[in-house]
This record gives structure tokens, C-alpha cells and sequence, in this order.
């Protein structure tokens, strides 16, 4: 049983650690700054969640789950937050994104921000 | 990769950028602590360091403007003078023992008497709380009133501006309600960590300073999402200033209390009939102080530079 | 064992991170780094109690979790405080 906890929990924070360096690999490959947005928002969320419950089948059931529980809450409270108003001041401030053809400004900015 | 921080930072001429960076190296500096299990330390970089000292750069740097100036005479004669005491102070660590070994003087002199000793003495797990609000209560009563005579000095300076109507010609800014909600939820939840923080202190890493930190990072939390005005309406300057003065007095108090019934100053064992219950009584209580002093201190400050860096 | 691989794997997050941090052309770039190198503190954090098996650390872990989190806002406002001057000082009806 324990073997099991272990190779899951093994499993779970090496898949963590896998999306975490991805992620920040996305942030030097990526063009420009709202796909590095994305690459970082995105892994985040999950890199969190499986590096924590690798954590917590460690630490089985005590007041340190209950604690972990509680970060893995705040970062999925705020880091969503924090890059929504990131990309919001972005555009807002007129960061243009990259966009392969720059004729259809209009049309594709309308996209990004209605996906932002 | 804080040596590369700290170059990274004099390079730059954007302060906006270096004050980001001032974050991350504080976030690094804590880590280093964590790593070396100095865990009260590690939190109080990580709340005074990362959060409220990047907040009041931020805001030191509306008054001021965010370029930094080029200087204006060679830099040969500092660097050489830096590298100078640099090298006599790496020589003198050579004299030093080494890095953790028993043999150092502070481990033969006051450290075990604290480990030994606070158990019984003062009888709260977390020996640096014991350390901090009862061994050495005259310093932390010092760092306190420093703190005070901080406010009492940029309240005198700058002061807080009443706030006045916004000229009709100031744009409109968009709309945030995501940011609003999201910090209207969380922000009951910051002030109630810090309350733990602040009663925690006895059991684990925490205490009245960090819980400061936190609780006035919740109210600043508050005026950045929603205005300088709406927060001014919470948590109004002029109860806050009497809560900091109160903090202080809180701390004196004690000491003054403990004097009166028979010890000496900031000596709580004589505050109840057992001398244990009295030194849990007297940290709470001071640490409480501190607690107060430092949260209010913390938002007048921002207060003030805030309101000033919107007046202009 | 699988604590030093995982925190060897966030250091190596948060050292890429802290090079965006440097180069980051624009701001927003650069905040966005500082967030990202936050959040991967706060698990830096926590896998670094458990390798140490001092978990209390996680109270630590979640004061970071939340000034974090304000840090990137009070960052983000004033950057935006100073765009908006900037762009008034260009030309008065530039929104």
C-alpha cells in the first residue's frame, strides 16, 4: 500500500515538475508577451495542483493537508487574478499582440480580448 | 543567482524594474533562509521584504518620478573603496569559526542558556518568540518604537493629504470587477491569517510583526483595487494613528505594569501567580502591541505616500 | 529523494524565470515573470519542508501565496498609474 502512495506520489510531482519546466520553457520560445501569457498561466494552475496532491499523499491525513489544501486555494485563487489583470493592462495600455498579418488588426485584437 | 539579482539591478536605469527585481531578491533572500531553518526570519523577509517595502517603493516612486538620474561623477573611487571593506570583511570572517561548528561563541555563551532554559522559563514552543518578546524584550521594544518614530517622521514630512474631489478631466479607467470581486473575497482571509499569525506566534514562526505586515497588506490590498478613498473610509487615518500610538503604549504598559507589581522592567513573570502564565500573558501582550503598531504604521505610511504621489 | 528531484525541477523553473525577469523587453513581461517566479516559490517552499520534514513550513508557503498576489496588483497599478500620465502628457485625449 504504501509502495502505491509512493510511486503515485513519485508520479504526481514529476509530472508537476514536467508542466512547471515546460511552462517556463514557453517563456523564452514564445513570440511574444500574451502566448508567454498564456504558457505561464496555463502550466501554472496544474503545476500546482499535481505538485500538491503529490505532497499531500505524503503527508496523508493531517493538519498539513489541510494547509496545503489551503495554498493550492490561494494560487488558484490568485494566480488566475493576477494574469487576467496583467493582460488586461496590457492591452488596455496598447501592447499590440503578434500577429501574423497586421492589416487585420482590428479583427484579431477583438479575438484576444474577448479570449483574455 | 542573487549576486546576478543584485548586478541586474544596479543596471537598470527603469526603477520600476529594479523595484520588481527588489521583490524576487527578497523572495531569494528568504528562500536561503528557509534553507538554513531560520524560519521567523524567512517569514519576515518574505512579508516585510517582498510585500510591504516593494508597495512603498512603488509608491515612493510616484512622488518621485521612475528614472533614475545618471550620476553625475566617475564611480572608481566608491568601487574601490566597496572592494576595499569588502575584502577587509572577507578577512575577517577567515578569523571566524567555521560555518555551524559548536565551537562558536554564541553557541557557548547565550544559546544555550536560552535552549536550556526557555521551556522552563518562559514555556512556549517556539523558542524565538521566547528569545525576541521576553529575553530580549528592551530590543524589541526598541525596534517598535523605531518603527513609531518612522511615522511620526513621514507623517511630519509629507503628511496625509485630505482627499480631495478628482479634477473633472481625469480619464475614465476601465471597469475591473473581476479584480474587485477576487480581492473582496480574499481580503476577510488575509486579515484572519494574520490574526493567526499574530497568536500563532507562540507555537510556530510568526509574531507580531509579521501579523502586522499581513493585516496592513490586506488593507492596502483593498485600496489598490478599489481606491485610496474607500480604504481611507475603512480604516480611517485618524483612528489608525491613535491604534499605532496605542500599540506602543501596550508594550510600555506592560513593562511598567510588571514593574508595579514588584519586578522589573518587561519582567512578566510577576503579571500572574505562576511565572509561566505570566510570561504567556506578558508575550501575548506585547506581541499584540508590536502587532498593532506595526499593521497601522504600515497603512499610514502608504496612506501618505499615496495621497501625495495623487495630489500632484 | 523525489522532494530533491522536485525541488532541483523548481529551481530550474525559477532560475528560467528570473532570466525572463532580467530581459523582459517589455514590463508586462517582467511582471509576469515575477509572478510566475512567486507562485514557484510558494511550492519551492512547500516541497522544500517536506524535503527538510519540517512541513510547518507551510504556513510560510502561504504568506507568499497571498503577498505575492498583491505585490503583482501594486506593481500592476502603478504601472498603470504611470502609462496613464505618460499618455496625457503625449496628447491630452488619448485614453
Amino acid at each position: 500500500m504504501e509502495q502505491v502512495v509512493d510511486i503515485l506520489s513519485w508520479l504526481l510531482l514529476l509530472a508537476g515538475s514536467f508542466l512547471g519546466i515546460s511552462g517556463a520553457i514557453g517563456l523564452f520560445r514564445f513570440p511574444d508577451f500574451y502566448s508567454r501569457v498564456h504558457a505561464a498561466s496555463v502550466t501554472d494552475t496544474l503545476c500546482a495542483l499535481l505538485i500538491i496532491s503529490g505532497l499531500v499523499l505524503q503527508a496523508g491525513f493531517t493538519l498539513i493537508t489541510v494547509k496545503l489544501i489551503i495554498v493550492l486555494l490561494f494560487l488558484w485563487y490568485t494566480s488566475p487574478v493576477a494574469s487576467h489583470a496583467l493582460v488586461k493592462a496590457a492591452h488596455y495600455h496598447g501592447l499590440k499582440p503578434l500577429l501574423s498579418d497586421s492589416n487585420e488588426d482590428e479583427v484579431k485584437e477583438e479575438e484576444v480580448s474577448s479570449k483574455s | 543567482m542573487l549576486g546576478l539579482t543584485a548586478m541586474t539591478i544596479i543596471r537598470l536605469r527603469s526603477l520600476f524594474a529594479v523595484v520588481m527585481l527588489f521583490s524576487i531578491y527578497s523572495l531569494l533572500t528568504a528562500s536561503l533562509f528557509m534553507v538554513l531553518d531560520a524560519v521567523d526570519v524567512a517569514f519576515t523577509e518574505a512579508a516585510v521584504g517582498a510585500g510591504i517595502s516593494t508597495m512603498l517603493m512603488l509608491g515612493t516612486l510616484m512622488i518621485t518620478g521612475y528614472r533614475e538620474k545618471r550620476p553625475a561623477h566617475s564611480p572608481i573611487l566608491p568601487l574601490i573603496v566597496v572592494v576595499l571593506t569588502g575584502a577587509v570583511l572577507v578577512w575577517g570572517t577567515l578569523d571566524m569559526p567555521h560555518f555551524g561548528s559548536p565551537d562558536q561563541p554564541v553557541h557557548q555563551h547565550v544559546a544555550p542558556r536560552y535552549i536550556d532554559d526557555s521551556p522552563k522559563e518562559v514555556g512556549i514552543p517556539n523558542m524565538v518568540t521566547s528569545v525576541l518578546a521576553s529575553y530580549r524584550g528592551y530590543d524589541t521594544m526598541g525596534e517598535t518604537i523605531v518603527v513609531f518614530a518612522a511615522l511620526i517622521g513621514v507623517l511630519s514630512l509629507i503628511g496625509i493629504k485630505k482627499y480631495t474631489n478628482k479634477e473633472p478631466g481625469r480619464t475614465e479607467k476601465p471597469p475591473e470587477s473581476i479584480l474587485q470581486v477576487a480581492a473582496k473575497l480574499l481580503i476577510p482571509f488575509i486579515l484572519l491569517f494574520a490574526l493567526y499569525v499574530q497568536f500563532h506566534g507562540d507555537f510556530g514562526p510568526g509574531g507580531g510583526f509579521q501579523a502586522g505586515v499581513i493585516f496592513a497588506a490586506g488593507i492596502i490590498l483593498y485600496a489598490l483595487t478599489f481606491s485610496l478613498k474607500d480604504a481611507m473610509h475603512l480604516a480611517p487615518p485618524k483612528v489608525v494613528k491613535v491604534i499605532a500610538a496605542f500599540g506602543v503604549l501596550l508594550y510600555g504598559g506592560t513593562g511598567i505594569v510588571s514593574m508595579l507589581k514588584g519586578g522589573t522592567f518587561l519582567n512578566y513573570s510577576v503579571l500572574a501567580h505562576d511565572p509561566i502564565h505570566g510570561q504567556h500573558y506578558g508575550i501575548l501582550l506585547v506581541e499584540l502591541g508590536v502587532g498593532l503598531t506595526v499593521a497601522s504604521v504600515m497603512m499610514l505610511i502608504f496612506y501618505a505616500f499615496v495621497s501625495r504621489g495623487e495630489a500632484d | 529523494m523525489m522532494f530533491a528531484v522536485t525541488a532541483v525541477a523548481i529551481m530550474v523553473i525559477m532560475a528560467l524565470a528570473l532570466i525572463r525577469a532580467f530581459m523582459g523587453p517589455s514590463v508586462y513581461d517582467r511582471i509576469l515573470a515575477v509572478n510566475m517566479f512567486g507562485t514557484k516559490t510558494v511550492l519551492f517552499i512547500a516541497v522544500l519542508g517536506f524535503f527538510a520534514g519540517r512541513p510547518d513550513f507551510l504556513d510560510i508557503a502561504m504568506v507568499y501565496a497571498l503577498i505575492n498576489f498583491i505585490g503583482v496588483i501594486a506593481v500592476l497599478k502603478f504601472v498603470e498609474r504611470i502609462a496613464e500620465e505618460e499618455s496625457a502628457d503625449v496628447d491630452g485625449k488619448e485614453n
